[in-house]
């Protein structure tokens, strides 16, 4: 199977350079993944090997047929769970656990619903015995950022699950983090919420200067939101593209209908369409 | 209101059931349910019958605390490792089909007769149903709230105290309102053969009297009282069934 | 699955054998507890020697009378119910807050009324398990996807074979569950009634060895039932798992 394959970049003309020096938050480097299969002594081989470096600040987008052990791949990154070979660093160390300074958003609604909205998000706050003062100012901005000012004393049953996924983001959010992780966060919601969601999550981006990994299997969405997005192979997954956008910093859902976009989607589905199409013919249920 | 009517009418065939077989059997077999209401008013009034309330609600009190407190930390114990839930669970669901007055001699040779013994019992009809309530509970929660307090990066305590309790509190109350009433009945039928207070001795000794006004009353003041704490119980259900 | 009840046997032969040595070195007294092999030991002579036949053959005359009548009652009565969802609405708080009431308390009003005897322990038996049956079986018919109700209208199939053909199959799984329950709530109230207050039967016989310090005999009893409730909760769950991957989740 092919491994990297960085395709000839076209850089798009309305790309602003960058000021600061390139630097990696966080690395995989010969990561793979074995899950033991119940009941027999094989080993199931779920992801990799992987290699990839996220750099400082970027919004890198993974996408990839169903299976291919995407989530698996945020697992590993964010210290949920150990690789079977391979190493995790994120801001130069090996990551142990999950490292102080990451936030992961899950694609089931995570919320709890037995605290309302104001105390879900200030939830990790408290519970590091951050002080009063600050956790009001915090969650007040997250809860503002976010739209969630005029719910505050909802419970999570009496909202929408957009809603509920907004909560979720912006308890990660008050914990000011420098990397995002982002699994199929808006998978459970209609179109022309995850579009608006999408410019929401732009905005966060660039409100933070936090580097941010978005799973998705939307592709128009990986091509909209990302600077560079990972194609996956069927399983294992393994990276088989880096799509370079080189979409502006300042971006938004109306880029939807620029010619650039339609070609970053065409190329996505052509390597995305072979490998989708082997997972079709291989599901055995 | 429409949704009370109907059950009234039930209440209304149930005592005119009564009132019927009343009629059938005679006086002697079955008061009537105006002499039973009469009697247990009266009963009311006397300190004899506050006494042995007040001996049941003790060892009531008493089993319960020791039921829900044992049956929560046994049951976290066991539900969050996988293996031991898997394990243990038709153990336990064994143990809840013992007809457990077959290890109440058991119970006596050990706590001798009294107030432990009676506790005792109630300890052991109600401690299962939270325990297994409480385990089940934990091992189907949401994996993802642990994985969210993982992210959050919370210590073990943390996140049982403040996470895996609060998702589990709605089962916990409802393993309680099984558990509150088993652990009732451990305690009357303890007190029916065992003891010489209580409620429970109470029938016994009428039953031996052959006073069914006595025994009939005393029923009837236990039945309202169990539906009475069961109704709570069921709201308190209720309202958290709504997150 | 092996693993687990490999790991579950060996917990409770541990627990066994635990038991058995602590009796064995005096830890707990012969006059609390007697050595796990002395109960089975004495047991089997007992059982040679019939001494508690008629006992036991009263109490297992009771506990199946009081199960195929609490099933079959229990059935009858959550069909009637199911099909009139006004009775349902009426008798729910009920069936709900049924077993918050300790049904035993009306024991002696069964022993004045109907007498000392296998009688009333049946009835309370019967009480006790019956409404287990209804609520299992208003649980079984609701699940029965609307689906299935409708693939019988389209076959244009009569009530009764509709309900013979495609309801009682598929609501089988959670009726059985509710006979499994039926059965041990039979199987306690009979035991506990008899021991309460019996001239009879296997309960009686072991409160009666109590009072005259046969610990012997007691133990070998009470060991009796805890083999014989645990040997028919196996059987009945074996025949509950083969229903269990039929069941909708």
């Amino acid at each position: 199977m092919t491994v990297l394959n960085r395709p000839v970049p076209l850089k798009i003309l309305e790309a602003l350079p960058s000021q600061e020096p390139e630097e990696a938050q966080a690395t995989l480097t010969g990561v793979t993944r074995y899950f033991k299969k119940n009941g027999s002594k094989e080993l199931f081989h779920a992801l990799g090997p992987i290699d990839l470096t996220l750099m400082k600040g970027e919004f890198f987008s993974v996408v990839g047929p169903s299976g291919c052990g995407k989530s698996t791949l945020l697992d590993a990154l964010a210290g949920l769970s150990e690789p079977s070979s391979g190493s995790v660093t994120f801001e130069g160390r090996a990551v142990k656990g999950v490292p102080d300074g990451v936030g992961v958003v899950f694609q089931e609604d995570a919320s709890f619903p037995w605290l309302n909205v104001h105390d879900n998000i200030s939830f990790g706050l408290r519970m590091a015995g951050m002080d009063g003062a600050e956790i009001k100012r915090r969650t007040d901005y997250a809860m503002g950022f976010m739209g969630l000012k005029d719910f505050a004393g909802a419970y999570p049953a009496q909202l929408s699950g957009g809603m509920r996924q907004r909560v979720c983001i912006a308890r990660t959010l008050v914990t000011q983090p420098r990397l995002i992780l982002l699994d199929e966060p808006f998978g459970a919601l209609d179109q022309q919420t995850r579009l608006l969601m999408g410019d929401e999550l732009l905005r966060l981006w660039r409100e933070t200067s936090a580097t941010v990994l978005l799973i998705t299997h939307a592709l128009d969405e990986a091509a909209m939101l990302s600077d560079r997005v990972g194609v996956m192979s069927a399983r294992p997954g393994l990276f088989i593209d880096i799509v370079e956008t080189g979409w502006a910093r300042s971006r938004d859902s109306r880029i939807v209908s620029t010619p650039r976009f339609g070609e970053v989607n065409a190329r996505l589905w052509e390597m995305l369409r072979v490998e989708s199409m082997k997972v079709m013919g291989t599901a055995t249920h | 209101m429409k949704n009370y009517f109907d059950p009234l009418i039930v209440a209304i065939v149930i005592v005119a059931c009564w009132q019927v077989l009343h009629l059938t059997v005679g006086d002697g077999s079955l008061s009537s349910p105006w002499s039973t209401l009469t009697e247990l008013v009266h009963m009311l009034g006397t300190q004899a019958f506050w006494s042995n309330a007040t001996e049941t609600a003790k060892a009531l009190g008493l089993a319960l605390v020791i039921a829900l407190a044992g049956g929560i930390l046994l049951g976290v114990l066991l539900g969050v490792n996988r293996v031991s839930g898997v394990v243990a669970e038709p153990i336990l669901l064994n143990l809840y089909s013992l007809p457990k007055v077959t290890l109440y001699p058991l119970v006596l040779l050990v706590f001798g007769l009294g107030l432990s013994a009676k506790v005792a019992f109630g300890v052991m009809h109600g401690l299962i149903p939270i325990l297994m309530f409480t385990m089940n509970a934990i091992r189907q929660m949401r994996p993802v709230y642990l994985r969210a307090s993982l992210t959050m990066r919370l210590p073990l305590h943390r996140t049982i105290l403040h996470v895996v309790l609060p998702a589990v509190f709605p089962e916990i109350v409802s393993g309680l309102r099984l558990g509150f009433s088993l652990t009732l009945l451990g305690v009357l039928i303890g007190e029916m053969f065992a003891s010489q207070r209580g409620l429970g001795y109470l029938l016994t000794s009428a039953m031996n009297l052959g006073d069914i006004r006595t025994i009939m009353a005393v029923a009837l003041f236990l039945t309202l009282f169990a539906l009475l704490c069961n109704g709570l119980l069921l709201m308190a259900n209720r309202r958290l069934n709504h997150r | 699955m092996k693993t687990e009840s490999i790991l579950r046997a060996a917990v409770v032969i541990g627990f066994i054998v635990l038991i058995e040595l602590l009796c064995r070195l005096g830890v707990i007294p012969t006059s609390v507890l007697l050595a796990p092999s002395t109960m089975v030991t004495h047991g089997a002579d007992l059982l040679r020697a019939g001494k508690f036949n008629h006992d036991i053959g009263i109490s297992l005359l009771e506990i199946v009378a009081a199960s195929i009548v609490s099933v079959l009652l229990g059935f009858v009565i959550g069909l009637v119910i199911h099909a009139l969802p006004r009775m349902r609405r009426a008798l729910e708080p009920l069936l709900s807050s049924y077993y918050a009431v300790p049904t035993f308390i009306f024991y002696p009003v069964f022993i004045v009324v109907l007498g000392v005897g296998p009688l009333p322990i049946i009835a309370i038996a019967v009480l006790l398990a019956v409404v287990t049956m209804i609520t299992a079986t208003l649980d079984g018919l609701d699940r029965i996807p609307r689906a299935l109700h409708k693939s019988g209208l389209v076959m244009r199939l009569p009530v009764w074979r509709s309900a013979f053909f495609i309801k009682l199959p598929a609501a089988l799984p959670y009726l059985f569950t509710g006979m499994k329950l039926a059965v041990a709530y039979s199987f306690i109230g009979v035991i506990a009634s008899e021991f309460i207050l019996s001239g009879s039967g296997v309960g009686y016989a072991i409160g009666y060895a109590y009072n005259n310090f046969q610990n012997d005999d007691m133990y070998s009893l009470m060991l009796l039932i805890l083999i014989a409730v645990t040997a028919v909760n196996m059987v009945l769950n074996r025949i509950d798992h083969r229903f269990q991957s039929r069941r909708q989740r």
